[in-house]
């Protein structure tokens, strides 16, 4: 029992991370709790169609079909980060300065909000149903039971939850004035790292041949499949032995995001003065 | 107007990322090495493969249960269903030991691929 609860909340952990700095990143954003909900039950729903056509995804695509759908989905998710971050560097500035400006901006901010409720969903997606296959796979065999897959699927659930919670409650420690500015950070790293495991499921297809060639080698220190190990995956994109090609992918996600928030936030405001709102928002 | 804007790059951002990894060229054409999953054991628990270069692994589940084969070392992780079989590609990896598992059943489930 404690088996599955474990497994379970190794794999709900990615998704209880990514939900934490999500609420700290929509701090002040009227109707968040709505989209994250919905990216959460929107992931559980799709995470059980998933695992149910889990064979028929797998055999799709020469046999590729898992990697793929694994590869697609981060790189949604990227997009959805590159595009909130712009939509942040645009409005971010109203959000720290003038909570009260913040109703103005809330018509736009639900296209954000959007964008982040599929990057929960994703996340939620993607381990969920392999969550699904783990406990219907208890459910079949003997040994297992109905009582196991409710204690580890809920136990495990419920551990992720407060692992939100907690980095939650951690990140709002942080003065509202630099808090988006963090958030920010962690949400471009996040990118980086999905980019980067994206670019694992493509070499493991047999898609992407080159940069295979690991780099370094730091499981002597800190494992990959430790706690913290994983923890810092999820948030940083740590790994312990990073590829050519991952390397690359990570660089040019915070590079690209860069790039995109700066040319967002250009034209945004005058340095000085009040900001005038045209006409073409 | 301008809204549309950051969405429009980031898209192209992803789509710049998909470009790049699909231009790569084909999949290796050596025979796959083969590794059965029986009662939640692999078998053989260790396989020896060429070191440095790209070898695909076959993973046969013969059990009912679904299972994910996973390792961090040889960085891959898929969804074997029960009674299917998976084929992932590993390396290039250098001459070692390179353990397994299977994650939904990690008490039985080790193995390990020797490259040499």
């Amino acid at each position: 029992m404690l088996a599955s609860l474990i497994i379970v909340f190794r794999e709900v952990l990615e998704a209880g991370l990514i939900v934490g700095i999500v609420l700290a990143a929509t701090k002040g954003v009227a109707g968040r709790g709505r989209w994250v909900t919905l990216g959460i039950v929107g992931g559980i729903t799709g995470s059980c169609v998933v695992a149910a056509f889990a064979d028929g995804i797998s055999a799709l695509f020469a046999d590729t079909g898992q990697e793929l759908f694994n590869a697609g989905v981060l790189l949604v998710a990227v997009a959805m980060l590159a595009w909130h971050n712009a939509w942040m560097a645009q409005h971010g500035r109203e959000l720290a300065c003038d909570m009260k400006a913040v109703g103005r901006a809330v018509s736009s901010g639900e296209t954000s909000l959007a964008a982040l409720a599929v990057v929960i969903g994703v996340a939620v997606l993607r381990e969920g149903s392999e969550v699904v296959l783990f406990l219907t796979g208890i459910l079949a065999s003997d040994d297992g039971g109905f009582a196991t897959v409710v204690a580890g699927g809920l136990g495990g659930m419920a551990l992720g939850a407060l692992v939100s919670v907690l980095l939650y409650a951690g990140l709002l420690q942080i003065p509202t004035r630099h808090l988006f500015a963090t958030t920010t950070w962690l949400l471009t790293l996040l990118a980086a790292g999905m980019a980067a495991t994206a670019t694992n499921f493509l070499a493991q297809a047999g898609i992407l041949m080159a940069g295979g060639t690991v780099l370094w080698d730091t499981s002597g220190m800190l494992r990959d499949n430790s706690l913290i190990g994983q923890a810092l995956h999820i948030l940083v994109g740590y790994t312990d032995r990073p590829t050519a090609a991952q390397l690359a992918a990570y660089l040019a996600v915070v590079a690209g995001i860069l790039l995109l928030t700066r040319w967002a936030s250009r034209g945004n405001t005058p340095t000085n003065g009040p900001r005038m709102v045209s006409p073409a928002e | 107007m301008r809204r549309i804007q950051p969405l429009a790059a980031a898209c192209a951002l992803a789509l710049f990322g998909a470009t790049l990894a699909t231009a790569a060229p084909a999949r290796a054409d050596d025979a796959p090495v083969t590794i059965v999953i029986k009662d939640h054991k692999f078998q053989p628990a260790e396989v020896k493969i060429p070191a440095n270069k790209r070898v695909t692994l076959l993973v046969d589940n013969q059990d009912a249960t679904s299972e994910e084969f996973e390792s961090g070392e040889m960085k891959v992780e898929k969804i074997v269903g029960g009674r299917k079989q998976i084929k992932v590609m590993v390396g290039p990896l250098k001459p070692g030991r390179y353990p397994f598992f299977g994650e939904f059943h990690e008490a039985t489930a080790q193995g390990a691929v020797i490259a040499e």
